[in-house]
């Protein structure tokens, strides 16, 4: 039996994504740029697709552009609003808790001798309204942050961005990576105010290999490849029309946000309880944070040897970040925790597919893990 | 046009009565390592092995990289062969060394006449041969002193032989010549340097890993066998062994004061390791320590460890600096896969300050809880084998 509870890492595809992917390989292969009628046809349905992960994310259609995956859609937008915007400022502001695919960038950026701004969160992951605030100024070009970390589930209140960018008189772009918010919690650009935002679809049960990146009516950013010309110049190379379809296979089947948050916050609560009665697990997600992510320290019992064990039991969870192989979570250092902590934490992320069933056998093997294995002595 | 690829034999030559046993394993070896390439003859004469494609169906220069990889060469070169006239030599030859002379600015021609029945002799073989070369590239220069490039003209039995110089080989013994050994490999940079640096002497190589899920993941297992799977690039199938160590380490954190902790740990690898290469007719361990480079591997704490072995234990690195270690790492391509950040054991069982400057009877008295014995003859029963290539 497999309960897989590393839904932030990656997803299991649904039914509708395999079924949309099966006839489409069945059907179709026309490259949509062609004149043709195959031509035609392909760009019919890849529009048609495009709809459908507009409306999931509320916004017009054409402001959907499908890139490869969600490191690239930051990459895109982080760098092609930078070059769009390089002659307004100088600075950008960003958090210490992103994921690599914004932190690389700007580590770059900073080489490239752009001032960016770092903000830290609080004890529980999140980053407060006052830093945003204070942090943005008139020179400041781009605002990036992440709608929910990866890590802890904690919520950004990116909707105030908006408010701290115009009172700052500035005419920073503002980005959002809504890759683990997409289809969990609102993304929508009409409430936040974004002009750019990432999602990707391995994490809503679609395929891996294609992301999308929106950027709203109006907004300009300068494309990172080149070539045909595809998707309005902003990301040229001949689109993957069955990810694609896959993707918004798995948009469309997305079921209705809240009673789905609602479902697995009932989990959440659950997981909460069963742990807080096993000594030395500490809850390192805030309380308010997405219901579909719970961070927590196994004391005495290294990340590893815990996630190790518990896939023995058929349990799948993860270390902090999957993308990270074994270093230490940047996120969980910059909330301050003590490195015994950050050297025990076990990421538990579910999806609207997860069970009560998943959660006591998650429980069981930790109650376990405790009684078996070695402690560290450091 | 037939190419062919001339083997210059390294030290075997240097044998008496047992060279020839010596070039014949070579050969096996090469006929091993070229499969994969496509069909070929592989014959000996006069200290030179021939390799000679039967077909243009034959993977030239992805043999050749193989061929740099074999055991026991000294040198070897792409050769075109020709009939044993001196038109013939010309005709093909100046053509031939297009690719190589266009680009160099000097040149000399060296010429042996190993079939003394050749009408021409070699000073003139030379002379002929250059001054037709000059011809065809004007932009050559002759330099005997300094050349970049080296013309070879070699008139053996089989054949005429024109090449442009000589590729240094692997060096080394052929593998199998020296016997059987059993390596420790963890997962680090030091043990699989360790592994090549006794293959190369010509010894046969069974791999030994411990490995203590869930302490240590899957990942460190393939990790090794990526590892082996290199060095396999140069001395052919290797034998793995894989121990399950989790209840050795376990009983050890358990039962023993932590400082003796990595200690004792490590004599039960070697006793493991003893037992087992007996069993796969080894008979010698190899490992990558070090002196000095950490607590486990003072001179103290390796008497400590050899202390529990039947067997010599073979520690190539011993003397070497880290950098140096690393420089053959990455010259034979593990370094990258060793840097990986998969744990081999974790630091769960390393103990905070180790001993470095252990007794024999101190240890024995630090591990005098445990039962060695069955402890031992568990963690054999639960060995599982693969085979590396």
């Amino acid at each position: 039996m497999i309960h897989y509870l590393d839904n932030t890492a990656t997803t299991p595809l649904c039914q509708e994504a395999i079924f949309r992917m099966t006839e489409y390989m069945k059907s179709d292969f026309g490259n949509p740029s062609s004149l043709h009628l195959l031509g035609i046809n392909a760009s019919v349905k890849l529009e048609k697709c495009r709809g459908e992960i507009a409306d999931k994310l509320g916004c017009d259609k054409n402001e959907i552009y499908f890139t490869s995956c969600g490191s690239e859609s930051n990459n895109t937008a982080i760098f092609g609003a930078v070059k769009a915007k390089r002659r307004d400022g100088n600075r950008i502001v960003t958090t210490a808790t992103e994921h690599h695919s914004v932190l690389n960038c700007m580590e770059q950026l900073e080489k490239d001798g752009f001032e960016v701004i770092y903000l830290t969160p609080d004890e529980k992951g999140k980053i407060s309204e006052e830093k945003i605030f204070s942090a943005v100024t008139k020179e400041t070009i781009l605002v990036s942050i992440m709608a929910v970390n990866n890590e802890t589930g904690a919520v950004n209140p990116v909707e105030c961005i908006k408010r701290a960018v115009k009172n700052a008189g500035s005419q920073a772009l503002i980005h959002i990576d809504g890759v683990q918010a997409f289809g969990k919690t609102d993304l929508s650009p009409l409430k936040n105010g974004a002009d750019l935002i990432t999602v990707s679809a391995h994490k809503i049960h679609g395929p891996k290999g294609i992301g999308a990146l929106y950027i709203k009516k109006g907004v300009r950013i300068l494309p990172l490849i080149l070539g045909g010309g595809q998707e309005k110049g902003l990301r040229s190379g001949t689109e993957s029309t069955l990810l694609i379809e896959g993707f918004a296979g798995a948009a469309s089947a997305l079921p209705n946000q809240k009673k789905a948050a609602e479902q697995v916050a009932e989990l959440n609560r659950y997981l909460r309880e069963k742990l807080s009665e096993i000594d030395g697990v500490t809850v390192n997600s805030p309380d308010d944070g997405l219901p579909y992510i719970l961070n927590f320290s196994c004391e005495g019992i290294r990340s590893e040897t815990m996630l190790h064990h518990l896939e023995r039991s058929g349990v799948f969870v993860s270390s902090g970040s999957a993308c990270a192989k074994g270093e230490k979570s940047h996120v969980l250092r910059s909330m301050g925790l003590s490195d015994k902590r950050i050297d025990s934490a076990i990421r538990v992320s579910f999806s609207r597919f997860s069970t009560k069933d998943d959660i006591d056998a998650l429980v069981s093997g930790i109650k376990d893990g405790f009684n078996k294995l070695t402690r560290s002595k450091r | 046009m037939k190419e062919v690829i001339l083997i210059k034999n390294g030290e075997i030559v240097l044998k008496g009565l047992n060279r020839s046993s010596f070039e014949d394993v070579m050969i096996k070896n090469l006929r091993h390592a070229l499969k994969p390439y496509g069909s070929a003859t592989i014959k000996k004469a006069q200290s030179t092995i021939y390799i000679e494609p039967s077909d243009d169906q034959f993977d030239f220069d992805r043999a050749l990289i193989r061929v740099s990889r074999v055991f026991g060469i000294a040198a070897f070169s792409r050769a075109l062969e020709c009939e044993k006239t001196m038109d013939a030599i010309i005709e093909n030859g100046v053509p031939y060394l297009k690719e190589a002379l266009e680009n160099a600015r000097t040149f000399k021609v060296e010429a042996k006449r190993a079939d003394k029945r050749f009408p021409v002799k070699s000073p003139d073989i030379a002379a002929e041969m250059g001054g037709k070369l000059l011809e065809a590239y004007p932009h050559l220069k002759v330099d005997v002193k300094n050349p970049q490039i080296v013309v070879n003209v070699e008139i053996r039995d089989f054949g005429a032989y024109v090449h442009a110089g000589q590729i240094p080989g692997a060096g080394g013994m052929p593998t199998g010549t020296g016997g059987k050994a059993a390596i420790l490999i963890s997962g680090g940079i030091d043990s699989p340097v360790a592994a090549y640096m006794m293959a190369k002497r010509g010894i046969e190589l069974t791999a030994i890993h411990f490995a203590s899920p869930p302490y240590t993941s899957l990942r460190a297992e393939m990790k090794v066998k990526e590892l082996l799977g290199k060095v396999a690039g140069y001395c052919g199938s290797i034998k793995l062994a894989i121990v399950p160590f989790t209840e050795i380490q376990e009983e050890i954190s358990k039962n023993c004061p932590e400082e003796y902790f990595t200690l004792i740990m490590r004599r039960f690898m070697m006793k493991i390791s003893d037992k087992l290469a007996r069993n796969n007719n080894c008979h010698a361990l190899i490992t990558g320590e070090s002196v000095g480079q950490v607590a486990s591997q003072t001179i103290y704490a390796l008497a400590v460890t050899d202390n529990v072995c039947t067997m010599p234990v073979f520690r190539p690195c011993i003397g070497m600096d880290k950098e140096e270690i690393v420089q053959i790492s990455r010259k034979i391509d593990t370094f990258d896969i060793s840097v990986q950040p998969y744990e081999d054991c974790c630091t769960v069982f390393t103990p905070k300050h180790p001993r470095t400057r252990p007794t024999i009877e101190a240890v024995q008295e630090a591990e005098s809880p445990l039962d060695f014995d069955q402890l031992i003859d568990r963690a054999i029963s639960g060995v599982t084998y693969e085979w590396i290539n």
